[in-house]
């Protein structure tokens, strides 16, 4: 496995996250951009996931659409071999799961997503205006998590409240997704 | 848009999370390089194109990311089944049998199309699917 | 202009709210809750519009979105305007602005009505006959004259200003239509606690129950009742009430797509809202209770102002209190109509006469008619209207012929009974089937989870109706999984008879006649082009339909379609339903295209994805071309600079010392596990099994059929672990093919694919000075040559974060491709770019790139390769594993076409005149003189200068190229003929030394 050569002391240069601080209110719907956090993609066989559950101290969930968070730490399963993992404590799942030794794949997408928190009690209403699938509470409960499409780009949405979603982009369709999901809620609020 | 059950989220989803890829059960040759060019010319080139009951493949490429199969009509885009990747081609009379709205255009396709191994090559995932 | 049809005490509107508005300039007032056809019509205005063929004088025929005629422009500015507005369907607005269409100069005096004097002319069909001769004439008189001629309205010359939103919805019950049957099933369905929309295209619920006065529902009139539980509805959490929602398209799984209208009634809207806004809904049970409309009666001059729908008249009496003339005859096939001149005879309006074809109509609205006085004529026909600009009078006579008597009218009431809206259900693939006892199409077969009920279920009569709405709301809510509950049913106490009417032409419009009897009012189509349509060999309807246009208009035959088709099927002497229906289609009324596209105009068009560093070079004055969504820089020109020379310094300045430029675009996946290897020999050309971790390769990826599909650097991490890259275009489908295999054909290996093309921002650092460069900034990576040579990749940090350090190039220089974790890319550019600084290094951009890599015959796939070209062909068969026994492509690239002599090669092209660049795309010729059409041997694929080798430099694919070397070829173009001679692909430190330089 990669490891780092050497090391040193912290960044000598400053992290630029997409949008940083971006946020917008409409009636009814608060859209924020979310601090960075620490993401791991994780693939594995069933065979691996005691081991690798244990490691990360979150039970990886095998029902699909559903998530697993304990403390600052979520696990969502995208997929039958796949989880998302998000760490919002400065916790590093990379390196937990370095030490598991059962066949798996863990690479770092930190970087690669931005998450948008979409709250309020039109967040649904202002999600379904690009995202197709039913978002109300009995189809998609607290903690349901999927991979989707938000108008014409890809997201991972999470529940994490009855009125709050963390809508998870990758990095360069930010732009395009946080201004989508403003002209949405504006509507929304209408 | 249509409604897709993805056998692997396990339920009906939008359209457009998934996208087609092509027909079904086309088996690549384990020794491919060996293949004669008539053989190559069906693997490749020769598609049923039914007009009725075909059997497809399906990524549910902004969802899970997993390819299956599906069984549609082609003239009522009614789907009759989904199955994951690498179970069996699923046999046609039964599925006939068991919706009786079933198109009647689809007959010659599937019965001659028999597979030619057990668990075509597109194929038994032993991964996660478990 | 005063009010003069408004009738005091008369209609539900509140007289005291006054709003003004234009038509065609002149200032009128309406009232608030008016549509702009009633408010018209209070001004005692008809004339609207001019026919689209004939350009007859058109007046209101509805008062709902089946109109045909009163198609109006409304303009709030000049970026919102609309052509094609129903007048019936328009609210009113304080300040409402609208003009008439399809006249010039103005609506009492159209110049185009000439058309209607040459009608002979314009008859069915002519569209396929008349332009026939000369054949020049196509081309320079007729095409033009036609598209100039064609259309209704104007359409609008500016950006729309207005925006568009989009929802998505699902829900237990979606009822189409609030009229009485669509209120009652939403009722029983809301009471299970289902979740259940209601839609109505109208501003107001309620339906039918707006003009019919007769109805009493729980003990209160119909419209009450519509609106106490319309009220009593919108209370309920699980309701949501659509109004002014149009049910358009009826789609697969019961997705239907509704479009609400939600400014075009305000005077002043809140610019946040949207114009419109799509609904895309998924129902698990639809109710459909879409109604009935009203058909018109077929005779002579039946088009014109004045002349319209029974029902139409009636809704503006009773709910807009406006009486459409003040001496108004009624022509009907059916007792409807007697409703209308009873109420407006109540009113004070006088009736001129009912006249009813009918021999003996009995009941208690033709005795209550009788009654009231109204004189009654039956067994008779409306053979022609007088009047120009507006009916002055009807003529009638005995049915089967015999004296005329023409009376004087001011407008002329006409029913020939309902047709059932079977649109949405037909539009659900349902089969409609003919009823032989009512003479309509009725629902028959169901094709999805939908049921009919009401009046478009062709079920008479209020109680009836709301009887079965109701059991039918319960049922849906049932069937989508509602538990059952206990409701109270409304309970109908009075209605209305609705009874039957006719189909087709009337007493003189028949066969023998040559009237212009109106079948289609938008499209000018008459009883007699239906017949001529017939006698011309048109049997089926759908031949009829395209022949002669009916229903073809925006209306789509809400009016017209059963009268062509009983006329068809009378003329063929067949049974209608052998005869056919034409098709319903989506929309049911037209659809904005600013409703389709919804949030996908402006920004939102389509993602624009930067990168990381993207500020950083707009800062610094860098031009940015589109790399399919991608913003990438193209060239950093400086001041006084233009592209040729800001590219010239560039390409000079990396050779000379370095150059910076932005590669995050690329992508990148990561291929782990214990299988990684194995993978990777199976879906590219190259080996892999023996790269050692810490060096990298360039790699091939081919299609199965042989073809080049992809190619980059892949680094080797660890065993388990590689860094692939791809081209920028190729990141997403070459992610999707490499999961199609590891799924579906390798799915034995244990091996998984991560992308990571926007987890590592990249920065290429190229030229002789690059390690000098990055030296400074790097910690715990030995960059020696001999510790660190060309294609190897290391992991370390730089600027104290982490790296992934490659050593490669596509410059043909020392280079390296620095990743670093996306959020760091701009400030790692910035130190490299001081580092930069100290060695007069430049940034650059793609257009250097392109010209870089080609200097030294690096091919760009999708420029140099077409999906047509295999390794040998680009001069890349080192690049595929000799021993290996698979790989994707292994058995493609050995098929006979592929192997054959004389396929296109890539070889380079020098330009006899060094100053000359040649185009991209242009074609090679062997022989220059040899007669046209030419022997095309090859083309250019990439052409540039090159500052770096003092000439121009191409890359082309030639037949069989390689074998031409020094030879003399030739592309012509248009103004001459350019000589070129055939080299190698490598134009610049052929033996590759500067990799190491």
């Amino acid at each position: 496995m990669a490891k780092a050569a050497t090391k040193s002391a912290a960044p000598t240069v400053a992290r630029a996250p997409a949008l940083a601080g971006r946020d917008f209110s409409a009636k009814g719907v608060r859209l924020a951009v979310l601090a960075p956090a620490e993401r791991m993609a994780l693939r594995a066989p069933e065979a691996s996931l005691a081991a690798l559950s244990k490691a990360l101290g979150v039970t990886l969930p095998k029902a699909p659409k559903t998530s697993a968070g304990k403390g600052a730490r979520t696990a969502m399963w995208l997929g039958p071999d796949e989880w998302m993992v998000i760490d919002e404590a400065g916790g590093d799942p990379l390196a937990d799961c370095a030490k598991v030794k059962q066949l798996h794949s863990a690479v770092g997408i930190s970087h690669r997503n931005v998450a948008i928190s979409v709250t309020g009690p039109a967040a649904a209403v202002c999600l379904n205006a690009g995202c197709p699938q039913d978002l109300s509470l009995a189809a998609f409960p607290v903690g349901a998590c999927s991979r989707t499409i938000l108008g014409k780009s890809e997201v991972v949405l999470l529940r994490t409240a009855e009125d709050a979603f963390r809508v998870e982009c990758w990095r360069s369709f930010s732009d395009y997704a946080f201004a989508f999901l403003c002209q949405a809620a504006t509507d929304a609020a209408a | 848009m249509l409604l897709i059950r993805c056998p692997y989220c396990e339920e009906e989803r939008p359209e457009l999370e998934f996208r087609n890829a092509g027909e079904a059960h086309v088996v690549r040759s384990a020794d491919i390089a060996a293949e004669s060019d008539e053989d190559f010319e069906k693997f490749f080139f020769i598609r049923a194109n039914p007009k009725g009951i075909t059997f497809e493949r399906w990524r549910h490429v902004h969802g899970c990311a997993r390819f299956f199969n599906a069984v549609r009509d082609t003239v009522s885009d009614k789907f009759f089944m989904t199955y994951k990747a690498g179970e069996p081609k699923p046999d046609l009379a039964k599925i006939m049998k068991s919706v009786p709205a079933a198109a009647p255009a689809a007959s010659d396709d599937a019965t001659e199309d028999k597979p030619k191994k057990p668990a075509a090559r597109r194929a038994a995932a032993k991964k996660g699917d478990a | 202009m005063a009010a003069t049809h408004r009738i005091a005490g008369q209609g539900r509107l509140t007289p005291a709210k006054t709003l003004r508005f234009t038509f065609d300039g002149q200032q009128m007032s309406g009232i608030a809750g008016d549509t702009l056809a009633s408010a018209l019509l209070a001004n005692g205005i008809h004339l609207v519009g001019r026919s689209f063929k004939y350009h007859r004088p058109r007046g209101i025929l509805s008062a709902g979105a089946e109109e045909p005629n009163a198609l109006v422009g409304i303009e709030r500015d000049a970026t919102r305007k609309t052509p094609n507005v129903r007048a019936t369907v328009q609210e009113l607005y304080d300040g409402l602005n609208a003009t008439s269409q399809n006249r010039w100069p103005s609506l009492s005096f159209d110049v185009g009505a000439v058309n209607n004097l040459l009608s002979p002319m314009f008859s069915a069909g002519f569209y396929y006959k008349t332009f026939m001769w000369p054949k020049t004439a196509w081309k320079n008189v007729y095409e033009p004259k036609i598209r100039a001629a064609a259309g209704l309205g104007v359409a609008p010359d500016q950006p729309d200003s207005d925006h568009y939103s989009a929802r998505y919805a699902h829900c237990d019950v979606l009822v189409l239509g609030g009229g009485a049957a669509g209120i009652a099933a939403a009722l029983a369905a809301a009471e299970t606690g289902a979740c259940v929309i209601l839609a109505d295209e109208q501003a107001e619920f309620g339906g039918a129950l707006r003009f019919e006065t007769g109805a009493t529902v729980d003990g209160t009139d119909g419209w009450s009742w519509a609106q106490a539980s319309v009220a009593k509805l919108a209370a309920m959490d699980n309701v949501r009430l659509l109004a002014r929602t149009t049910a358009f398209g009826y789609y697969a799984q019961n997705l239907i797509g509704l479009a609400e209208r939600v400014t075009d009634h305000l005077a002043n809207p809140d610019r946040d809202l949207p114009r419109e806004r799509l609904w895309q809904v998924r129902a698990r049970r639809v109710v459909l209770a879409t109604g009935a409309i009203e058909r018109h009666m077929v005779f002579a001059d039946n088009d014109r102002p004045g002349v319209m729908l029974a029902s139409a008249a009636r809704t503006y009496l009773n709910h807009y209190g406006v009486a459409v003339g003040k001496n108004i005859g009624v022509y009907t096939a059916n007792d409807s109509a007697y409703a209308a001149a009873i109420d407006l005879k109540k009113a004070g309006v006088d009736i001129a006469a009912i006249v009813d074809l009918r021999d003996n109509p009995a009941g208690d609205l033709v005795e209550e008619a009788r009654a009231l006085g109204i004189e009654i004529n039956h067994g008779r026909a409306v053979i022609r209207t007088g009047g120009r600009l507006r009916v002055s009078s009807m003529t009638i006579q005995p049915k089967n012929g015999g004296g005329e008597r023409t009376i004087p009218v001011d407008a002329l009431l006409m029913s020939a009974g309902w047709t059932p809206s079977v649109h949405l259900f037909s539009q659900s693939r349902g089969k409609v089937a003919f009823d032989e006892e009512t003479r309509r199409f009725l629902p028959g077969t169901y094709a999805q989870d939908c049921v009919s009920v009401g009046a478009c279920n062709g079920t008479d009569g209020l109680s009836a109706s709301v009887e079965e709405a109701y059991a039918a709301g319960a049922k849906a809510a049932k069937d989508a999984g509602a538990k059952a509950a206990r409701g109270t049913k409304p309970k109908v106490e009075a209605s209305e008879s609705w009874s039957r009417g006719m189909l087709g032409a009337g007493p003189g419009a028949g066969p023998e006649t040559t009237v212009k009897a109106f079948i289609d009012f938008q499209n000018d189509v008459t009883a007699k082009d239906i017949r001529q349509a017939v006698r011309e060999g048109m049997h089926s309807i759908e031949h009829v339909k395209r022949f002669t246009t009916n229903g073809m208009a925006t209306d789509q035959g809400k009016t017209s379609n059963m009268h062509g088709l009983a006329i068809a099927a009378e003329t063929l002497d067949k049974p209608i339903p052998q005869v056919g229906l034409t098709t319903f289609r989506a929309p049911y009324t037209p659809v904005t295209f600013g409703a389709i596209v919804n949030h996908g105009r402006g920004a939102l068009f389509d993602p624009t994805r930067r990168t990381a560093m993207h500020g950083w070079a707009e800062a610094h004055g860098a031009v940015f071309e589109d790399v399919g969504q991608w913003k990438r820089a193209w060239y950093f020109p400086k001041a006084g600079e233009d592209m040729h020379a800001a590219v010239n310094r560039e390409c000079v300045t990396v050779r000379k010392t370095a150059g910076l430029f932005d590669a995050s675009t690329l992508g990148k996946i990561e291929v782990v596990g214990p299988d990684a290897a194995k993978f990777m020999e199976l879906l590219y050309t190259n080996p892999w099994q023996k790269l050692e971790p810490g060096r990298c390769r360039y790699g091939i990826m081919l299609r199965e059929d042989g073809f080049i599909y992809d190619d980059g650097v892949v680094g080797r991490l660890a065993e388990d672990r590689f860094h692939v890259t791809t081209t920028t275009g190729g990141a997403a489908r070459v992610m999707n093919h490499m999961e199609d295999y590891l799924q579906t054909e390798f799915p034995h290996l244990n091996v998984w694919l991560t992308s990571i093309s926007e987890q590592w921002a990249v920065i290429a650092v190229q030229g002789p000075n690059s390690r000098k460069i990055i030296e400074p900034l790097v910690e715990g990576i030995d960059l020696s040559d001999a510790a660190m040579p060309h294609m190897s990749v290391r992991e370390g940090k730089i600027c104290g974060v982490p790296t992934r350090l490659f050593r490669m190039s596509f410059t043909g220089e020392r280079g390296f491709e620095v990743n670093v974790p996306a959020d760091y890319g701009q400030a790692v550019w910035e130190a490299l770019w001081a580092e930069g600084q100290k060695h007069d290094a430049c940034a650059y951009g793609t257009e250097t790139m392109h010209v870089l890599r080609a200097e030294k015959g690096y091919i760009i796939v999708g420029q140099d390769t077409d999906g047509t070209v295999t390794c040998n062909d680009a001069g890349l068969d080192w690049a595929v594993g000799k021993k290996k026994t698979d790989f994707v492509g292994i058995r493609g690239m050995t098929r006979p076409d592929l192997v054959a002599k004389g396929r296109k090669q890539l070889v380079g092209l020098k330009t006899r005149d060094p100053n000359v660049v040649l185009e991209e795309g242009a074609q090679i010729v062997a022989d220059p003189k040899q007669p046209i059409p030419m022997k095309m041997i090859g083309h250019v694929t990439s052409s540039y200068w090159s500052d770096n080798c003092g000439r121009s430099i191409a890359l082309a694919l030639v037949a069989g190229g390689r074998d031409l070397m020094g030879q003399t070829l030739y592309v012509p173009m248009p103004d001459r003929v350019i000589e070129v001679e055939v080299s190698g692909t490598v134009f610049f430190d052929e033996k590759g030394e500067r990799l190491n330089g």
